[in-house]
């Protein structure tokens, strides 16, 4: 592995009593194709969560290239806890695909794509325009960016959520579940955009998906997760096709055949 | 005579036409205290929606108190209250400014309720894609929470609107002049309690379809995802 871009060092993440994270290592490096799988509550999308700074941790350190993303640095290299200013400075490094979409539904779709640029990055409103009808054009949507996000299929909302956190020119995508809140005959279209993408930059790509045959095609690397942990992790090959663990098994044997 | 009108007395209709300007000196009375007393429960009401959402406990707590006291107890005694107790302090109002004071304090603790139940109702996802793209606190609340709140926000205050203008007739023991205590003056002299009284019955209900009317309209014309950004 390359320089790692994401790496969690022993983070834990608590919900009250509830462990979600139990000193977790993970790295994902540079350019990486990572796609996280495990059962519910096993942790998976609280790693994106805690990335993305939409959860704090309660222990550990996670570091976003080469930086702590929780923390900074002090005189002696000491750590304390990262204030705003930080967190905004470390997020922009990232974009982020939601499972429910989470566009502004009061905006145009154009406007989705504009706002943060315009705001955030400070870009004209030429500019961010032609940012944003550019990867309309990419997500197969540029008819569509005068339109409402209520006016348009899951799928066709999906890859504007998609096309928005690319707008931001990220060099870390996440994606939670992108593809869990589709009717089953959306979802070729959204994981389409997701493969594509995959293949013309050279992003970093991390995503939490139930989708097994996408995640084997499309990863370079596979992590089971259970109970805050990996459990075990590989090339799709080494997972699908031989998993080590005991667990692994039963849960891909579980989700690869729903109706036994 | 009042307000420098007589009335007639001479037959039902005569007497209802000639004190209808009087019973208008008491509606404009009423509308005045109306609007002062909403615009008092808007911006006080907001300032307690968003003492109850600081974060520490210290400020959200007294605030939360002040709202359950508002809006627990009697119009009528915080009324006294502002009338009677605080001239002994030396503050002393008119009773118009007391009363429309009286109105806009109670109704506040109403108020306050509507802005936060409407900017909570906005789901959580809106704001974590917000963070997620950076966008500060503010713009957040000013381009994707606020416009995304007032559609239902603004029909809910506009209920209160109404609810306000029924209230104001409490007025009339702190003798202001609104459209009930003048109806009751022109009984007292004229003996007649039958007519004025149905007419202020009357001017309420004109009123109170029109200001409901204007809500309902409102509510059909905001768009329910939030006032659109092109």
């Amino acid at each position: 592995m390359k320089d790692p871009i994401i790496k969690f060092d022993k983070v834990t993440k608590r919900f009250g009593k509830v462990t979600v994270l139990d000193e977790l290592d993970f790295e994902v490096g540079q350019g990486e194709k990572v796609t996280i799988i495990g059962p519910s509550g096993s942790g998976k999308s609280t790693v994106l969560r805690i990335l993305m700074t939409l959860e704090k941790i309660n222990g550990g350190v996670v570091y976003v290239g080469g930086d702590p993303l929780w923390h900074e640095r002090r005189s002696g290299n000491k750590l304390v806890d990262a204030r705003e200013p930080h967190l905004r400075r470390m997020r922009e490094q990232m974009g982020m695909v939601f499972q429910q979409f989470n566009l502004f539904p009061h905006m145009s779709v154009l406007r989705n794509l504009t706002e943060a640029p315009r705001c955030v990055l400070g870009l004209s409103k030429q500019d961010a325009t032609a940012r944003a009808e550019e990867l309309l054009e990419m997500v197969g949507l540029n008819e569509h960016a005068d339109k409402f996000p209520g006016q348009l299929s899951g799928g066709q909302q999906q890859r504007v959520g998609i096309a928005r956190a690319l707008a931001m020119r990220p060099k870390i995508m996440l994606f939670d579940e992108p593809t869990s809140a589709l009717d089953p005959e959306l979802v070729g279209e959204v994981l389409n955009v997701i493969r594509s993408i995959g293949a013309k930059h050279d992003l970093t790509m991390l995503m939490v998906t139930h989708e097994m045959h996408f995640a084997r095609q499309f990863s370079d690397r596979v992590c089971f997760f259970d109970k805050g942990k990996i459990k075990e992790q590989g090339t799709p090959e080494e997972i699908f096709t031989a998993p080590k663990e005991e667990r692994t098994r039963e849960f891909l044997h579980a989700v690869l055949n729903p109706d036994e | 005579m009042l307000f420098g009108i007589e009335w007639d007395t001479s037959g039902g209709w005569a007497f209802a036409v000639s004190i209808l300007p009087i019973l208008l000196h008491g509606l404009w009375v009423t509308i005045q205290a109306t609007v002062l007393g909403f615009i008092i429960a808007l911006i006080f009401g907001l300032v307690l929606a968003a003492l109850k959402g600081a974060p520490t406990r210290f400020i959200a707590w007294p605030a939360k108190l002040v709202t359950e006291f508002l809006r627990d107890t009697p119009l009528l005694v915080q009324l006294f209250f502002l009338y009677y107790v605080l001239p002994d302090y030396g503050l002393v109002f008119p009773a118009f400014l007391t009363g429309a004071l009286a109105l806009g304090l109670q109704y506040s603790a109403y108020t306050s309720e509507v802005y936060r139940g409407g900017l909570e109702a906005v789901a959580r996802g809106q704001r974590e894609a917000a963070r997620a793209l950076s966008l500060s606190p503010t713009r957040t609340f000013t381009h994707i929470i606020l416009p995304q709140a007032i559609p239902r926000i603004v029909p809910a205050l506009g209920n209160y609107l109404v609810s306000i203008m029924k209230d104001v007739p409490v007025l009339s023991v702190v003798t202001v002049l609104e459209m009930l205590n003048v109806a009751k003056i022109i009984g007292d002299r004229t003996f007649n309690y039958l007519i004025p009284l149905s007419m202020v019955g009357g001017l309420y209900l004109i009123m109170t379809l029109i200001a409901s009317y204007g809500v309902r309209y409102l509510d059909t014309r905001l768009p329910k995802h939030g006032l659109p950004l092109k």
